[in-house]
């Protein structure tokens, strides 16, 4: 089937490993972890062959500090993990949301909390990708469902993470991380690759963080001539500490804002028989893969059901996922964790639908037939 | 893979096993395992690997603990292959106290644990705490030198395998140089691990002044025994930074752990030697040195070494010097040739 031209079969991990190197990739920092831990091996081999730098760290904080330090010096740059070593990453993820500082952190989840369950798939790192490190701050977390869409979606990561200066979390799980799919590896011609803006002009206007047309701000490596300066403490337009309360507003107030304005290359979703449907199901991952397999034999038996998945989880498609379940009387969301995603709904629909969730944590995936039997239930309820 | 495992050379200064059924030995030189009253903190039925150096060296460095402590002992696990292998759910070999805690936490978690017994004034209690090189030099490296620092009253054993074996060979700061792991592959101009100072611990145990230091080996696992008994009587921070190949990890053949560990100490590759209070006080010496080569060509790790007709001669002797170094540094060499006829 596969390994002729530009076709590959691959686990979502060496994907994934793939599709950051197609991106340009340069730099990755890592440290063995279940299940993720093929991303940092694959990245081990492909970096030295494509004028990269692989370091294994000594651990999960020191890995993420090194992929902050190497986008500082305009490189791009990667880690991968699991929930255990996302907890550790947490602190350094959020100095890289402050800072502005483009990375790409993958979080391939596994059963929690704590050590949890290694070689187990989960969802339960959901509302820890958005709000994982202290205080009010933007992340971009992507949700792919198949190791194709591993592989785009990576490339996609970095594109949002070098035109935003933000961190971007692609979170998938144990399962998607090990399953093995045939990916298209595309002509590095056809790509379009997005890199950061770096300063240009004289040295004496520029100004790290200051007032941009497109509210992201060019960076300056060290070296390029300019003064910089870098800190985790809260910023004024010259990089250097502030704690005027005017100053300190319009600094958060970007951060959100270029989010907001940057809303549509960002978000993305897919939409499957919503048109027409009374019942949406809204879900993630592995499980938006069971509910695909729940939607023919549930439409065959007259349901109007729909599917609406997230692709870019955080910030959630807020408009896209109001339009498309217009007519929902109902929203099932099965994900494998105890909640998460349902808050997202509850927040956005209020009480005008019935909310159902169908929830699993014992390792195991979901259904497809747990699915349909809840969407036939449902359907009788009406 | 077989024709490498040769059958073992007599040697005739040995006394036999110190196990079971050896009449040779005096019933105070035999190994903790012999006697009928053993504690066997870690039970039979476990998932270790065939060969495993660690499951052994773990059995006979917490028996001999037990022992020493009349069985009043709390073990703290880092995860790691030890603590994976001895308690597949809903099993447990542990029998004994075992606090299984994160990956690099498991000093400051001893820590609590000894300060705890130290608010209820149960001085009979010891705490051992326990881990593989990964969590030891690498991601738990900052609480152990923490503990370390203030003294605090737990045993610390790092078993050796010298890569991640848990998480499938992924190099760590104890993997050797040239050693072929999944994150440093023989690929490239400089084919396996990097040629760096590595991350000698035990030496950076001895320069926090710690009361006691020592080096062990399941190919002396007298010696092991003693090293634990000895540090279990010390009170304050102690390390012991035992070897146990790992046949998985290193590309041998199971039935060669203990030639392994025996040649890494024959050849000074690791040195065995106990340090109080920042110096050393006892070597293990060698009879005679090893060449490396004999020690490196049993391991698939480091077949990338002896290519045929591609020998990597320039690495080979660069770790020659290694083991040189350590010979010099120890005074390692020195028994004088007994007779044997």
């Amino acid at each position: 089937m596969s390994g002729k031209g530009n076709h590959k079969d691959l686990q979502g991990n060496h994907a994934c490993a793939l599709g950051a190197i197609a991106a340009g990739c340069k730099f990755f920092a890592g440290y063995p972890i279940t299940p993720s831990s093929e991303i940092t091996e694959r990245m081990s081999v492909e970096l030295p062959a494509n004028d990269g730098i692989f370091i294994q760290m000594e651990d999960e904080i020191a890995s993420m500090g090194a992929v902050i330090g190497a986008s500082m010096g305009g490189v791009k740059s990667m880690t991968a993990t699991s929930g255990p070593g996302f907890s550790l990453k947490q602190e350094n993820i959020g100095y890289a949301a402050g800072a502005e500082i483009p990375c790409v952190i993958v979080n391939v989840m596994r059963g929690g909390p704590s050590t949890g369950m290694p070689t187990r798939p989960a969802q339960g790192d959901l509302m820890q990708a958005r709000w994982g490190t202290h205080g009010d701050h933007q992340v971009i977390v992507l949700t792919p469902d198949s190791v194709p869409e591993i592989f785009t979606e990576t490339i996609r990561a970095f594109n949002l993470s070098e035109a935003l200066r933000v961190p971007v979390i692609i979170l998938f799980d144990e399962i998607l991380g090990h399953l093995v799919e045939t990916v298209e590896i595309p002509n590095p011609d056809t790509l379009d690759l997005k890199t950061r803006k770096f300063a240009k002009g004289p040295r004496e206007d520029f100004k790290p963080y200051g007032e941009t047309k497109d509210m992201v701000p060019p960076m300056a490596r060290p070296g390029d001539g300019y003064r910089t300066h870098t800190t985790g403490l809260t910023h004024w337009e010259d990089g250097f500490p502030t704690q005027i309360p005017a100053q300190v507003e319009r600094m958060t107030h970007r951060l959100s804002g270029k989010m907001i304005k940057h809303r549509q290359i960002i978000e993305s979703w897919e939409a499957i028989d919503c048109e027409d449907a009374e019942i949406i199901i809204c879900t993630i991952g592995i499980s938006a893969r069971a509910a695909r397999q729940a939607l023919k034999p549930a439409r065959k038996k007259g349901i109007k059901v729909g599917l609406f998945r997230p692709i870019t989880l955080w910030p959630f498609p807020e408009q896209a996922f109001k339009d498309v379940t217009k007519s929902a009387h109902t929203i099932l969301i099965p994900e494998m964790n105890g909640g998460q995603l349902i808050l997202e709904i509850q927040r956005l629909c209020g009480d005008a639908v019935r909310l159902v969730g169908l929830n699993r944590m014992d390792g195991e995936p979901i259904e497809p037939e747990e699915i349909e039997t809840r969407i036939k239930e449902l359907a009788k309820i009406g | 893979m077989t024709e490498q495992s040769s059958p073992q050379t007599v040697k005739f200064y040995q006394t036999g096993t110190r196990t079971v059924g050896n009449r040779l030995l005096d019933e105070t030189g035999r190994s903790v395992q012999a006697s009928t009253k053993r504690a066997n903190a870690i039970t039979s039925g476990h998932r270790a690997c065939q060969g495993c150096g660690e499951a052994l060296g773990a059995r006979y460095a917490l028996d001999a603990a037990m022992n020493a402590c009349n069985s009043q002992l709390v073990a703290v696990n880092a995860t790691g292959c030890l603590e994976v292998f001895t308690t597949p759910y809903p099993e447990t070999s542990w029998q004994i106290p075992w606090i299984h805690s994160l990956f690099g936490n498991a000093p400051a978690v001893a820590t609590g644990v000894a300060a705890a017994y130290r608010v209820k004034g149960r001085k009979d209690i010891r705490v051992v705490a326990q881990g593989g090189d990964g969590s030891t030099t690498d991601i738990g490296f900052g609480c152990l030198s923490g503990m370390f620092e203030r003294n605090d009253d737990v045993l610390y054993i790092c078993y050796d395998n010298e890569a991640y074996m848990n998480t499938g060979v992924q190099r760590s700061s104890a993997t050797p140089p040239r050693a072929r792991t999944a994150t440093t592959q023989a690929v490239g101009d400089a084919p396996g691990n990097v040629f760096g100072t590595g991350k000698n611990l035990p030496q950076i145990a001895m320069a926090h002044n710690i009361p006691y230091v020592a080096t062990a080996s399941v190919a002396d696992l007298n010696d092991l025994e003693a090293k634990v008994k000895k540090a279990t009587a010390i009170r304050g921070a102690r390390y012991i930074h035992i070897m146990v190949p790992c046949p998985l990890g290193w590309g041998s053949v199971a039935c060669d752990t203990i030639r392994l560990a025996r040649l890494a100490i024959e050849s000074g590759l690791f040195p065995l030697y106990e340090a109080e209070h920042g110096a050393v006080t006892n070597v293990k010496k060698i009879r005679r040195q090893v060449p490396v080569v004999d020690y490196l060509k049993l391991q698939r790790r480091f077949a990338h070494l002896f290519k045929k007709g591609a020998e990597d001669t320039d690495s080979i002797t660069a770790i020659q010097h290694m083991a040189d170094f350590n010979i010099k540094k120890f005074n390692l060499v020195g028994i004088k040739e007994e007779k044997t006829k």
